[in-house]
């Protein structure tokens, strides 16, 4: 069994501009000890599908099921879930500035996070910290416990998030653009520090990021989101070297130096959709370079495809569809041909008025 | 701090008239550019208490035509370069030769008449941009300023240029929130080409935007670069990035550039012991390489760069660093068995097929000192 199962999961947020519908039936399993990684860009849900299964966002309109080592996350009250969080399932943030005190002393907010959960004495729990601070190669622990948080470096307060995050050993570390502010080489640092903590623990990460390389580095099966769905899970290898659907290969072909890219870069045309406005079937499609019109007209469902064990996309092309040669290109190039119709046509006929130029033009 | 690097005579004011025609000199020439900024403490008698030196005898050269990529991490002088090259910011001293004629200590007057030929874009497509003044006179403001084009001409000009860059002609009055990040950065494009300018300095102009539209922006660059003959200096700590659009490289380290070469080389056999960590440690995506490949683990922080190490400044942090390393800086020179466009500011350049080890760094003392000061001025008022 998982140790963590999501189903279903839609978070929506009601706004004067209409519902905000950040995702939109979502379902992934995280393995104990393993690593998965959530990909998307701006605005695809990544980070408010992790925030809805820890109760963080106020306001928001939940339902669907997440299984935590058999109790329901989202039916648990506020004076459960707190015992949940830190303990059981603990979180690190982007910006580690904003997200420690700066007020008070780092070892002091470690300690807090750990007498909140455990009978600990203040003396014992500041003894922790420094411990703590010392498995996250903080130089000097002793001192740094004392420290406030615009004392220390990037590198080092998230060091500090990973210490407090850890404090508790929890099951699960969900790790929210763990190094997106940080320079390569402390991302470096960083990232080998807590694959270290992750054996020695033996706890399980989920690491959400707009980073492939980040993913290809450290995650064993990789979600790709897109307009708060799905679009394609895999085992990490079968994500970068033969994806299914033409988000994931588009991805691939935007970035330089990833697995699928040549000399030129194919960037995917146009921009990430509006969550209020989301497009009709398959949310993917204005983009599509292989849109057909079923996939205007019906959303296709997150289904096996070949290629792997648990290897699913949501797209209607075929499932033998995958890779990202130039050969698997053409392949499904030929089958789309014919299922070119009129839905199509009146589609990008409408586009090409309203938004000419934009960001579609090019590409 | 003494620079190594032969010394330019400050004292001479005159441009230097080259012998070489104009089209084989290059079209900007960096020569020991030294940029430092006053710390001051006091309410009515500021005194001077030290100094950042962000820049420090930085000397490099951008042919015609290509694109020269600068990296490094935070804080490493990049931006600050990247200012005083276009004279944003004034230099401390050194000079920067603009298509033969030294910019570095025109008036503002004279400086405008090149300032034409010289443009940036920036990171920040929602900061670098006016709320309140719509598109078109945003993209049309070079024009106007340099007295260029006027009224219906203007239009005309601006209109042709949203094209260029792909954008729809009609949004000419529409304002920047009304268009995406992507959007945005090519209204920041469109402007930056607006006077035909030689010279782009392009500061991370696409770490701000989504993977997807990222390339686009690219795309565009490279395809306008082409188009009107354009020489960038491009900035990026995407390594992915900089490899793919560059033509040279120059690597920069706490104010000074400690490797430059010609990309392949640079990335195929980097020989500073930091541009070496600095590759290893950029994330590919790619399973195979980034799995595969040996990551070098640098140590500590960058030092503050208001207190830098002595010697080579990446003594403090090199697994290679011996005694010579805190003493004496290495000159910034062609290394045994480099072409001779790959320089390396090294003592002991990493060897063609050497691995480097994640060590601590070699020279304990120096190390410990450097832990025990970092949490400095400088430290906690950068982020």
């Amino acid at each position: 069994m998982s140790l963590l199962s999501v189903r279903d999961l839609t978070v929506s947020f009601p706004t004067s501009d209409g519902v905000v519908r950040a995702v939109r039936g979502l379902s992934f399993d995280v393995e104990a000890g393993q690593t998965l990684g959530i990909v998307g860009e701006t605005g695809s849900g990544k980070s408010v599908s992790a925030l809805s299964l820890l109760g963080l966002n106020p306001g928001a309109d939940i339902s669907g099921s997440a299984v935590f080592e058999g109790t329901e996350l989202l039916a648990l009250r506020q004076d459960q879930l707190r015992r949940v969080r830190g303990a059981e399932i603990a979180m690190i943030f982007q910006d580690p500035l904003s997200s420690l005190h700066p007020y008070y002393r780092v070892g002091w907010q470690i300690c807090e996070a750990i007498r909140t959960h455990r009978r600990t004495s203040r003396g014992e729990a500041m003894r922790q910290a420094v411990e703590l601070l010392r498995m996250v190669s903080i130089p000097q622990p002793e001192r740094r416990v004392y420290a406030f948080p615009h004392e220390l470096s990037g590198g080092m307060r998230q060091r500090a998030m990973i210490a407090m995050a850890l404090a508790l050993r929890p099951k699960l570390l969900i790790a929210d653009e763990p190094t997106t502010a940080l320079d390569a080489t402390v991302q470096a640092q960083l990232m080998e520090l807590l694959g270290g903590m992750q054996r020695e623990l033996g706890m399980a990460m989920i690491v959400i990021t707009h980073d492939l390389g980040l993913v290809a580095t450290v995650a064993d099966s990789v979600l790709v989101m897109y307009a708060g769905r799905g679009a394609e899970r895999a085992d990490y290898r079968t994500i970068f070297r033969s994806p299914h659907h033409p988000y994931t290969r588009g991805l691939l072909a935007s970035i330089p130096g990833a697995a699928g890219s040549g000399g030129r870069l194919v960037p995917i045309v146009g921009q990430p959709p509006s969550l209020i406005r989301i497009p009709s079937g398959c949310a993917f499609h204005p983009r599509c370079p292989f849109a057909m019109d079923v996939c205007v007209r019906d959303q296709p469902p997150f289904v096996p495809v070949s290629g792997g064990e648990g290897h699913l996309s949501a797209c209607w092309l075929p499932p033998d569809a995958v890779g990202v040669e130039a050969a698997a290109d053409a392949a499904r190039q030929r089958y789309v041909e014919g299922r070119r119709g009129p839905a199509i046509a009146r589609f990008r006929a409408a586009i090409s008025g309203v938004r000419a130029g934009g960001g579609g033009a090019h590409g | 701090m003494a620079d190594t690097t032969a010394p330019v005579n400050p004292a001479s004011d005159e441009p230097p008239l080259a012998a070489a025609p104009a089209e084989d000199r290059p079209l900007l020439q960096v020569q020991n550019v030294v940029k430092h900024f006053p710390i001051k403490r006091g309410i009515f008698f500021k005194r001077q208490i030290g100094s950042v030196q962000a820049v420090e005898g930085v000397s490099l050269e951008v042919r015609r035509g290509e694109t020269l990529g600068l990296v490094g991490e935070t804080g490493c002088g990049k931006s600050t370069l990247a200012r005083c090259i276009t004279r944003l910011h004034p230099l401390t001293s050194g000079r920067v030769i603009f298509d033969g004629v030294d910019i570095s200590r025109l008036s503002a007057r004279k400086l405008r008449t090149h300032r034409r030929r010289m443009q940036m874009i920036f990171q920040d497509p929602f900061g670098s941009l006016n709320p309140r003044r719509r598109v078109g006179s945003i993209i049309g403001d070079p024009l106007a300023i340099h007295g260029v084009a006027d009224g219906g001409e203007r239009k005309r000009r601006v209109q042709e240029l949203m094209e260029v860059v792909g954008l729809n002609p009609e949004h000419y009055n529409r304002f920047p929130s009304e268009f995406s990040g992507g959007q945005r950065q090519r209204i920041g494009v469109a402007r930056a080409l607006a006077l035909r300018p030689s010279l782009i300095v392009c500061d991370e102009p696409v770490s701000a935007l989504d993977v997807s539209v990222q390339a686009q922006i690219i795309n565009l660059l490279e395809d306008l670069q082409g188009e009107f003959n354009l020489t960038y200096v491009f900035i990026a700590h995407d390594l992915a990035v900089v490899e793919h659009v560059s033509d040279r490289v120059a690597v920069m380290y706490l104010g000074k550039i400690v490797e430059m070469a010609e990309t392949a080389e640079l990335f195929g056999s980097p020989r500073h012991p930091y541009t070496a960590a600095l590759l290893s440690a950029s994330m590919v995506a790619d399973p195979e390489k980034a799995r595969s490949s040996h990551r070098v683990v640098l140590y500590g922080d960058v030092p503050s760069p208001i207190n830098p190490p002595s010697g080579c400044r990446f003594h403090t942090r090199c697994p290679k660093a011996q005694s010579i390393c805190s003493v004496e800086e290495p000159p910034l020179r062609v290394q045994a068995g480099d072409s001779a466009g790959h320089v390396t500011a090294c003592h002991f350049p990493v060897a063609p097929g050497e691995q480097l080890v994640s060590a601590a760094p070699a020279i304990s003392a120096a190390a410990t000192a450097f832990a025990a000061d970092s949490p400095d001025i400088g430290e906690g008022g950068r982020s």
